[in-house]
């Protein structure tokens, strides 16, 4: 499983990094970034999934099967 | 290096000359419908909006009114999300809805930078503040802010019944934001009547608002002249020095970011806390939930800020235009009701309920879109800091008289008085 965030729809509101802070960060302004290069751990699939589910401006995706 | 002379004569009185705006009658009393004649204004309104909200997505979920020169409000979440995202065809010249339009020749700067911004402005004008503004950056205010709390509750010593809206809640954002800005603490009360002045006071007669418009402004203007003679390590020294454009800001900008700095961070967070505590207050099984389960915490503050959401925001329509079925004219208000978006079942499972343990929660408290909250962070910390602290200290309270509760009027809501028993 891999996620990835839209930079274009990501407005920095921090969801993500709050929820799985071991997959998502916020760079100098805010924005989010992935941590490492999008692959989520085994085990770690739910907190990929909450964090999609939970972006206001749905800038998150998660990639199942990859 | 030459001395800095943007503030020294009366910048204001320069913009005298320019465009003009418009002033439309003031309209008050009883809503007769609210589907055609809605105002934020009234008390049925502060009392309990949503079932208001709730009845007119139902009926009419663009509902108008000829108040405040005509205007319109969505409660649908796809209508306000779709306002929020279409910055071409809905201007954040003005964001209060009120008796007066700006002019259009405001626009993309508009009068508090950024959040009156459109683009392409709003971008850079955000961009020097975002960084004082980051989870991490905020994060640092922290420990003081827990101090401050606990301060606030050591005073409740000896007292039964204490008004946790006037006396712990306002508290709190008015001390981190004074600390941020650099303004003296004990202006806290100033401060209120400034938000009150702004927020609340927007239908009183013209001359008394510019009156109270004006004493907001000269009290940024002696704080910007104070950090003029004496900078220091704030945010306030920090817009005077910014440069934009290779150039310093205008002075009209600097203040006005100021005022957008020091009104929207008080009442917005004095209105989350007060309202996730009258809602603890009267809901014994959350309240015992919490305080057995501290770490559910920020998912319950994240419900809270869901169902209590305590911001709406306005935008202008730029032009003429058939918009899902309304007929809109060019500046016709829209109230942008983030607490109607967040309580549509279309959206939300049990929209009207509040689930402490929501898991899935993409609501639109900070709203949706550039102009997401710039506090967010500092609002989130501020709100899960007083309730972890007024839990731990005070595990059992209850409303100790529920029709003495009161709710500010207009476009921030929560509580104004709220009087909790302690013990």
């Amino acid at each position: 499983m891999k996620v990835q965030i839209s930079s274009e729809r990501c407005q920095g509101h921090g969801r993500c990094y709050d929820l799985v802070p071991d997959l998502f960060g916020e760079d100098e302004e805010g924005y989010s970034r992935l941590l490492g290069d999008g692959t989520v751990p085994p085990g770690k699939e739910r907190e990929a999934r909450l964090a999609e589910s939970n972006c206001p401006e749905r800038a998150i995706e998660v990639l199942e099967g990859t | 290096m030459a001395a800095d002379d943007r503030f020294t004569d009366d910048y204001r009185g320069r913009r005298e000359d320019g465009p003009v705006g418009t002033r439309n009658e003031i309209i008050t009393g009883p809503v007769s419908d609210w589907a055609t004649d809605f105002s934020h204004l009234e008390p049925e309104w502060s009392a309990d909006p949503y079932p208001i909200q709730d009845d007119l997505r139902e009926r009419c979920p663009i509902a108008r009114t000829e108040r405040f020169g005509g205007g319109w409000l969505p409660t649908r979440y796809e209508d306000v999300a779709a306002i929020a995202y279409d910055t071409d065809r809905f201007s954040s010249r003005a964001i209060i809805m009120s008796n007066f339009r700006p002019p259009r020749e405001l626009a993309p700067v508009g009068g508090s930078p950024p959040i009156s911004s459109d683009p392409p402005f709003h971008h850079d004008a955000r961009k020097l503040l975002l960084p004082a503004f980051t989870k991490q950056a905020v994060a640092r205010q922290e420990p003081s802010t827990r101090a401050f709390c606990h301060s606030l509750i050591d005073a409740f010593e000896g007292q039964d019944v204490v008004d946790a809206a006037a006396d712990y809640a306002q508290h709190i954002p008015i001390r981190v934001i004074a600390d941020m800005l650099g303004f003296p603490p004990e202006h806290g009360p100033q401060f209120r009547e400034f938000v009150e002045d702004l927020i609340e006071g927007i239908n009183l007669p013209p001359d008394d608002r510019i009156a109270r418009v004006s004493r907001l402004f000269d009290y940024l203007l002696a704080q910007v002249h104070e950090h003029l003679d004496d900078p220091r390590e704030d945010l306030t020294t920090y817009l005077i020095n910014a440069e934009l454009y290779g150039q310093k800001l205008e002075p009209s900008h600097v203040v006005g970011t100021l005022v957008l700095l020091l009104i929207a961070g008080i009442d917005t967070t004095w209105s989350a806390i007060g309202a996730s505590l009258w809602h603890l207050a009267k809901t014994p099984a959350d309240r015992h939930r919490l305080v057995a389960e501290p770490g559910l915490l920020p998912t319950a503050a994240e419900e809270f800020l869901r169902a209590y959401a305590p911001v709406t925001m306005a935008r202008l329509v730029k032009q003429d235009m058939h918009w899902h079925g309304a007929d809109m004219k060019a500046d016709d208000w829209i109230l942008l009701s983030f607490p109607a978006a967040n309580r549509d079942p279309a959206q939300f499972d049990r929209a009207g309920e509040v689930v402490i343990d929501r898991e899935v929660n993409r609501h639109a408290a900070f709203g949706l879109g550039i102009h997401r909250c710039l506090g967010s962070h500092l609002a989130r910390m501020e709100l899960r800091t007083a309730l972890e602290v007024w839990l731990q200290r005070i595990p059992e309270f209850s409303l100790d008289d529920p029709p003495a509760v009161t709710w500010s009027p207009g476009q921030i809501r929560g509580p104004r008085t709220l009087p909790l028993r302690i013990r």
